[in-house]
């Protein structure tokens, strides 16, 4: 525990900031019924009423508190967005590093299957999966992290196809290692600055894919808050010149900012590279 | 004569680790009109920085803090970029180490050549491509008509080189810096390429830095040599006056010759043949063959060095034995025992029995992995040794390979190209091998480190008794280390031996040539060797 201390001690301001704003979030989410004014799907008001004492960020188009609903979108959002980015990860970079190391077969059976999911507008093939597979939790962070995890295949693929050709993993490989070994001592710790990089991406692509899809019905369903269907169930409050729907759209924007400040603290760590 | 460079107390700094550290330390440099000056040392004495900065230029991270660069009467240091720019070029031409990587794959040489004269406005595009025509013809590029119009990789390293000393002498400049020009080409070529670069300096008047870490390949062409170590000038005298009665202990240790080692009594049993190859051909495509029936026998304790240009097929045959390469027909015999054709095949004992080192120490060891890691992996990895043990053990090869107990927890990063090939060596050993494969181990290494790899190597063959196959194109390191000699030539075995019988009297046409093209510390030994070139030539004609 000292050593994580003295880790974070050693991060540049940037890299401070973002672990801030993401140890806040995470808090909050993890505290909401102790912190929140109201229950989650309580109304209280009226619809979209302006900030007061008793509703600090005003109501939505139902007339439910708006800072609980970000409190407890926090808690659904977060979880599902980092759930889903690690999910997608490592099944994209397992594929990919095993298609770039074992080569042959593997490499095409997977890169074509890579390819055919490629080939569907990403939302028409969410779309399509999840009306047949039903939209609870549990289909939803599937779906999305075998789309998204075809994308990181492709990053993984290119990047791992590099390293493979290197001297140390052929010295490997004559040693008689095994493909597991090949894949996590000598592959990986070389192609992660890339796919930290990428990371930090993808965590935002998820945000809104989990938004839009929720806009559409298929998403996390009503009454459960998420930042994402928030910014879209009020956005019409914006032509009355209300700022409802730009709170969420704030806290995404945020969290965005902290990951991406975070990751790129770990992307120099990663490459060597000094302040 | 006047002066045309005249370089004072020049200091370049480097930015690394936080602070300014010094790359050049108050050198002071002269080059009078039509002279060629050689600048030796090893890698990291600044010599390219120097080469660099008289053209007024300084690389990315780097400074010129204090000193004075004048140019016939301009001072470089102080001038703008577009007094720079405009001598750059016109009256100061720099050829780089790699033509390779200078030039554009994607437009034609003589688009490349003509380019600055055609930029700068001297001359219409259909003037250019005369001149540089003229340019080939002096350069003695074969079809000087029609070579410019290929593109770079239609064309072979030593023409492309020569192809860039063109390109350099386009807008006859006063200076040409050259920049370790011949160092990535075979021996055979390079000849052709410092014929070129003698022809042009000679002919054209043409001032010339000549950088390389090479004595006997820049006594051919330098009238005067300065010799630099870590960024300060060691001494600086005429050539034939260097070579006669160096002054430094250092410039004798550039000097001297690789040492050569007592050779063996090949013990000519059967049951001491650790590795034999039988009628092996192999091919990356089909029906182009790159190895062709190579028969090969390696015994205990011997080293077996195989020499031949690049494309020879040298390194395939090395993939081949290990198997990373099936061979299409023939077979790997190990210590009686037919291997399987691919790696894969092969059971974890006979991996372990064959070890390779390779040419790179950059590549050849994981950046992420500690020194630890990398020698103590095949420690614990055949023989199950962990923990305490493994730690210990490490630190013994450390000892072995004469490197301090405390880079045990360093990353390859840390270490210098000659000390990463030690723990390459290391990490070979650790597998307690029979057999190790040296691909090129000393070519990436400055002259000075890499004898101390040769010796480091011999003495553990000494101690431990395992076999080397020797895979070089450097006749110099066979002389040093090899009991026997394989010469190939484009696939195929053209002669085998004992070296003195090899080295001393070779019976084919090509060994002979490979002998003869060695540079040797003796000034005139360019000029002699293409006279007598030339003679058996006109013979031969006659």
């Amino acid at each position: 525990m000292s050593s994580l201390i003295k880790f974070i001690q050693k991060a540049p301001w940037s890299a401070r900031i973002g672990i801030i704003i993401l140890v806040m979030n995470i808090a909050v989410a993890a505290f909401a019924p102790v912190i929140s004014p109201y229950g989650e799907t309580e109304i209280t008001g009226d619809v979209w009423e302006e900030m007061s004492l008793t509703h600090p960020l005003g109501t939505d188009h139902l007339g439910r508190d708006l800072l609980t609903r970000m409190i407890y979108g926090a808690r659904n959002t977060i979880a599902l967005a980092l759930t889903i980015t690690f999910l997608s990860f490592t099944l994209g970079t397992l594929g990919g590093f095993l298609a770039a190391t074992l080569g042959g077969w593997c490499d095409t059976l997977l890169s074509r299957m890579v390819d055919l999911v490629l080939s569907f507008p990403t939302l028409i093939f969410a779309l399509m999966v999840l009306s047949v597979a039903g939209t609870s939790i549990l289909s939803l962070i599937c779906v999305i992290a075998v789309l998204d995890a075809t994308r990181v295949f492709r990053l993984a693929r290119a990047v791992a196809m590099d390293i493979a050709v290197m001297d140390f993993v052929e010295a490997g490989r004559l040693r008689g290692e095994k493909t597991g070994w090949i894949i996590l001592r000598e592959i990986l710790p070389n192609a992660l600055p890339p796919l930290v990089a990428e990371f930090g991406l993808r965590f935002c692509f998820v945000f809104l894919f989990i938004a839009c899809l929720s806009f559409l019905g298929l998403g996390i369903q009503p009454p459960t808050a998420d930042w994402g269907s928030m910014v879209k169930e009020n956005a019409g409050a914006i032509t009355f010149g209300i700022f409802t729907p730009l709170w969420p759209a704030a806290a995404i924007a945020l969290i965005t900012v902290g990951v991406n400040l975070i990751v790129d603290w770990f992307l120099n760590l990663a490459s060597g590279l000094k302040e | 004569m006047k002066n045309i460079l005249n370089i004072k107390g020049l200091t370049i700094e480097g930015f690394n680790d936080n602070q300014w550290s010094t790359i050049v330390d108050g050198v002071d440099l002269t080059l009078a009109r039509g002279e060629v000056l050689g600048l030796i040392g090893e890698s990291g004495a600044g010599k390219s920085t120097i080469g660099l900065a008289s053209m007024g230029y300084s690389r990315r991270g780097c400074r010129i803090s204090s000193g004075s660069i004048l140019f016939d009467g301009t001072e470089l240091c102080q001038a703008s970029d577009r007094v720079k720019q405009k001598i750059r070029g016109t009256r100061i031409a720099y050829v780089a180490q790699s033509a390779a990587a200078s030039f554009n794959p994607a437009h034609r040489l003589i688009r490349q050549c003509t380019e600055t004269r055609v930029r700068h406005g001297q001359l219409t595009a259909a003037q250019a491509e005369k001149e540089a025509i003229e340019n080939y013809r002096r350069l003695l590029l074969p079809d000087p008509e029609g070579i410019g119009f290929r593109y770079p990789h239609q064309v072979s390293g030593g023409q492309l080189q020569r192809a860039m000393v063109a390109m350099a002498m386009a807008c006859k400049p006063d200076i040409i810096v050259f920049d370790e020009p011949t160092t990535a080409l075979d021996v055979t070529t390079q000849i052709e390429v410092l014929n070129a670069i003698k022809q042009i300096t000679r002919h054209l008047g043409t001032a010339a830095l000549y950088i390389t870490h090479d004595l006997a390949v820049v006594s051919q062409l330098a009238d005067r040599i300065m010799v630099l170590k870590n960024g300060r000038k060691v001494e600086e005298n005429q050539t034939r006056k260097l070579l006669d009665t160096p002054g430094k202990s250092y410039t004798q240790k550039l000097l001297s010759v690789r040492s050569q080692r007592p050779i063996k009594k090949p013990v000519q049993l059967k049951q001491n043949v650790i590795l034999e190859v039988n009628q092996v051909s192999a091919a990356y495509k089909k029906k182009e063959l790159v190895l062709d029936t190579i028969d090969l026998t390696i015994r205990r304790g011997q080293t077996v060095a195989l020499v031949g240009e690049s494309g020879s097929g040298k390194s395939t045959l090395a993939r081949a034995i290990t198997g990373l390469l099936p061979p299409l027909s023939g077979e790997v015999i190990f210590q009686g025992n037919p291997l399987g054709a691919s790696y894969r095949s092969r059971d974890r004992e006979s991996l372990r029995k064959m070890q390779m080192i390779y040419q790179m120490p950059e590549t050849a060891l994981n950046p992420k992995q500690t020194i630890e890691t990398a020698i103590g992996r095949p420690l614990s990895f055949y023989f199950g040794i962990s923990g305490r043990e493994k730690r210990k053990q490490v630190l013994e090869f450390l000892d072995r390979i004469e490197l301090p107990a405390s880079y045990i927890n360093r990353y390859p990063g840390e270490l210098s190209g000659g000390e990463k090939q030690r723990v390459c060596v290391a990490r070979a050993l650790a597998a307690k091998p029979e057999l190790v494969i040296c691909d090129e181990v000393t070519s990436a290494l400055d002259n000075l480190v890499g004898e101390e790899i040769l010796k480091l190597l011999q003495n553990l063959q000494n101690d431990l008794g395992v076999s080397y196959l020797f895979i070089t194109h450097d006749l110099a390191t066979v002389r040093a280390i090899a009991d026997e000699v394989v010469v190939m030539l484009k696939g195929k075995i053209v002669e085998k031996g004992p070296r003195n019988k090899i080295l001393n009297s070779p019976g084919h046409d090509y060994t002979k040539r490979l002998l003869n093209s060695v540079p040797k510390m003796n000034p005139d030994w360019l000029d002699d060797l293409l006279e007598k070139r030339k003679n058996t030539r006109s013979k031969k004609a006659a």
